[in-house]
């Protein structure tokens, strides 16, 4: 690996560039150091950044252009050559300007500056290349299959020879009923929990239950899953649906549902927790002040002014619900059908992301590319979310600052 | 007007004036509502306070299993007629004998230990006998012995693994009903395991081969390890803590300090909160776009997971980050620039320094989320079967290589029941370096906060 050589050498050259700049600075000074610009150390570093960035800014180019096909891998060694060829003028250039008046510090400062600015905007990158990338392979797929009936088909039956149908309407349908019960026992639970904690706990109580209820958010969600999968799947199963007799699937709806539920039970809390907080005292004093018993405070004062702002934390825990994964793998199923049952096993869109692109595939057929726009769908729906309950809440901050 | 009483004070009925001592009606069904909603709110942290109890009950009691292994100690007659063929003593001709040979020799062993402690059960077969030991039993002793050639033609005692149902059997988990319905064993042969292990054959210990044994086929849940998964993990780590936190804490500086106030960094700012929010499995897409198709990295590599869970990581840190630096009052940067220290100054020798615990204290649990981190990983091809050991540093980085939740994932996915126990054994693995991580972020908030 050339480059990694050529990195490693460019590094070298740039501390060896930091002692050069540092001692020349020295001497250019002579006896008394107060003449020099810039104190030593930053004639150093201007030294070797001005180095280390050419060399960089030549190996980044070299790995883009050989990654879109520009370069072929022959030319790689020819780019490392190029940026080392770089460091060695950056760093002359470096020594050569140092000197009494040299600024070495605003340039360096320039310089890192530059740098905490090109870090912040990998958000932004990351953001386009999540667009593009989905973007890209959507448009692929549409080229492939139709877009209505992709939207509007009521079935699901992918077949790796091809003639697939593949409608995301049952998929929708079971992402939407799997975060409904999730919803259904997370917010009232979470709810209650968060006033109660705000309200009437005590110091105590709440010094040991908030840190527990964290504990529930700190756990990843394949622990979820495997929950589901061992334990509450055939739980239900067992004591509820074949007593009912309404099924006979060890993963169904019901069982991701709750699961999920219990994951989302922190995310709504703490979240309501915080609006709660939010409400300033005096509303409370008022209240209380007029004769009504805490829960008529909260139920009459406290929760109408922070619903603006409970309401952004639902929709937040259904983008969640909506994007979660693991829990559906292991709990909900992967039959894909739109059934009013809920314990019966039906699918979602991530699990079927899952499905279509793991093992070996082919990213010219249907079958595959149809996780792209799945995963386009997930990410407009849990963004337009995502953008909705941000904006509600931050509003909802700014009312009471 | 204001004299005149509120008119709508005469339509009230006369209430009987009651005793200051005796509650009326109407309060006590307002105090009734109080009660019922204070029990609303008990009841509500009682449910989630139980499923944290019975979710992590549940996993301990099933994964403990893991951490202990059932061992047969037999004395094996490594026989030179078969293990060295043309009798030389030859390290290469010895490694072309294959485990098939072994298995041999390993089944002869078992009977000879039966019989000669003259174990009679009606109805054991043979095949019974032979099934009593893993199918990886013949390649630890087929490794045992290419390590140590001279070991040939004697006698030595091995602990070799047993099958995973006899280890269920002195587990709990599969008991002489389940047997008879499973092809797989028999209730003789349950028999004859409980006879050898009350003549001390059979022994349960602690097993280290969990943490160090690489994941292994469907036959043998009982030979699969958690190793390759933690090693996975730990580059995958290693990755993310390389570029995650500096790019976070960068970009962070960058908008707390330095960011004017403008459309361009308001767009940033919604953008992190957003990509804090997005699906991790659309990262996974990302991922599978960016860096496999795209940039042609190999497929189940760690640095691939790394790279995919940076980029999630990146606002989990970003955001605490930025709390940490805001929390350090400005009197500290107007005294750096009052002595004349440039801003760039002010921040990196005054401010950073200060928010550094905060900053820590996020960085952590930034790592914890990602080492949690599932679903992207799936699509990258890291639920691939892998048994080897990726290479050291940094090559070993595009090796392919497990991780730690996606070695549970896959586990749920075979069929054998035993390897629901592994799955709970790496849960506990997991959910142990997540405790350790989050302890050193409380120790560190803890000792090291300052309250301005």
């Amino acid at each position: 690996m050339p480059l990694s050589w050529a990195l490693f050498a460019s590094f070298l050259l740039a501390a060896a560039g930091y002692i050069v700049g540092r001692s020349r600075a020295f001497a250019s000074a002579g006896p008394d150091v107060r003449k020099l610009h810039s104190r030593p150390t930053y004639h150093g570093y201007s030294v070797a950044l001005t180095a280390l960035l050419p060399a960089l800014a030549v190996m980044a180019a070299g790995s883009i252009l050989r990654l879109s096909g520009v370069l072929t891998v022959e030319a790689m060694p020819v780019a490392g050559v190029v940026a080392l060829i770089a460091a060695i003028a950056g760093l002359g250039l470096g020594v050569m300007r140092i000197g009494q008046e040299y600024q070495a510090r605003n340039v360096v400062e320039r310089m890192v500056l530059g740098l905490l600015m090109l870090c912040s905007l990998i958000a932004i990158v990351t953001t386009a290349g999540i667009v593009l990338s989905l973007v890209f392979e959507t448009g692929h797929f549409f080229q492939l299959y139709d877009w209505k009936t992709f939207f509007f088909g009521t079935e699901w039956t992918p077949r790796f020879q091809g003639n697939s149908q593949l409608g995301i309407v049952p998929l929708l349908w079971g992402t939407l009923y799997v975060s409904a019960i999730a919803l259904l026992v997370a917010v009232p639970i979470g709810l209650f929990a968060a006033v109660y904690m705000s309200e009437y706990a005590s110091r105590r109580v709440r010094g040991f239950v908030k840190p527990a209820i964290e504990v529930l958010a700190g756990i990843p969600t394949i622990v979820y899953g495997l929950f589901a999968l061992i334990t509450v799947g055939p739980l239900l199963r067992d004591y509820f649906a074949q007593l009912l007799g309404l099924g006979n699937s060890g993963t169904s709806v019901l069982t991701a549902g709750l699961v999920m539920g219990i994951m989302l039970i922190p995310f709504v809390s703490s979240l309501s927790d915080d609006i709660i907080n939010a409400v300033p005292q005096s509303l409370r004093d008022g209240a209380l002040g007029l004769g009504s018993t805490p829960s008529e405070t909260v139920r009459q004062v406290v929760l109408p002014a922070a619903l603006p702002g409970i309401v952004g934390a639902v929709l937040l825990a259904a983008s969640r619900a909506i994007g979660e994964t693991m829990i559906v793998v292991l709990g909900a199923g992967a039959s894909a059908q739109m059934s009013l049952n809920p314990l019966e096993a039906m699918t979602t869109i991530t699990v079927k992301i899952v499905s279509q692109l793991t093992g070996d595939s082919d990213f010219n057929s249907p079958e595959t590319l149809v996780a792209f726009a799945l995963g386009l769908t997930l990410f407009v729906i849990t963004l337009a979310l995502n953008v909705v309950a941000l904006y509600i809440v931050r509003k909802y901050r700014e009312q009471y600052e | 007007m204001t004299d005149m009483p509120l008119s709508p004070a005469a339509s009230v009925p006369d209430r009987k004036p009651a005793s200051l001592l005796e509650q009326d009606a109407r309060t006590k069904a307002r105090n009734a509502a109080e009660k019922r909603f204070r029990l609303y709110g008990v009841a509500a942290i009682a449910i989630s306070m139980i499923a944290l109890v019975v979710l992590l009950a549940t996993i301990l009691t099933g994964g403990a299993g893991a951490f202990r292994q059932t061992y047969l100690n037999i004395p094996v007659a490594l026989d030179a007629a078969v293990l060295d063929p043309k009798g030389n003593r030859d390290p290469a001709e010895i490694a072309k004998v294959l485990t098939l040979s072994y298995g041999k020799v390993l089944d002869a062993a078992v009977e000879a230990t039966v019989a000669r402690h003259g174990i009679q059960i009606e109805g054991l077969s043979e095949k019974d006998i032979d099934n009593l030991i893993s199918k990886e039993a013949s390649a630890q002793v087929r490794n045992r012995v290419l390590a140590n050639p001279d070991l040939i033609g004697q006698t030595v005692e091995f602990d070799v693994l047993t099958g995973g149902r006899i280890d269920g059997f002195f587990k709990g988990r599969v008991t002489m009903d389940s047997a008879a319905r499973d092809s797989n064993t028999s209730p003789q042969q349950l028999q004859l395991a409980q006879e050898l292990a009350d003549r001390g054959e059979i022994v349960t210990r602690f097993n280290w081969n969990f943490l160090t044994n690489a994941d292994a086929s469907d036959q043998r849940p009982e030979a699969a390890g958690v190793g390759v998964a933690i090693l996975g993990s730990f580059y995958m780590m290693l990755v993310v803590l390389v570029l995650a936190v500096p790019i976070g804490v960068a970009a962070s500086i960058y908008l707390e300090e330095f960011a004017p106030k403008n459309r361009i960094t308001d767009i940033i700012e919604v953008n992190i909160s957003n990509l804090a929010a997005v699906p991790s499995i659309v990262f996974g897409i990302l991922g599978l776009a960016a860096f496999i198709n795209f940039a042609g990295l190999p497929q189940s590599a760690p640095i691939v997971g790394g790279l995919v869970l940076t980029l999630m990581t990146l606002p989990r840190i970003i955001i605490p980050t930025r709390a940490a630096l805001k929390a350090v009052p400005p009197s500290i940067r107007d005294a750096a620039l009052g002595v004349g220290a440039s801003k760039m100054q002010s921040v990196f020798h005054h401010v950073l320094p200060l928010a550094t615990p905060g900053i820590l204290t996020g960085m952590i649990l930034g790592l914890a989320q990602a080492l949690g981190e599932t679903a992207p990983l799936l699509l990258i091809g890291m639920v691939a079967f892998i048994r080897d050991y990726p290479a050291g540093l940094p090559s070993g980085l595009f090796d392919p290589a497990s991780a730690l939740p996606v070695q549970v994932y896959n586990w749920t996915q075979r069929s054998d029941p035993a390897f629901i126990e592994r799955a709970s054994g790496a849960i506990i693995v997991l959910l142990i370096f997540l405790l350790c991580m989050n302890v050193l972020a409380i120790w560190l908030r803890r000792k090291f906060e300052r309250r301005w």
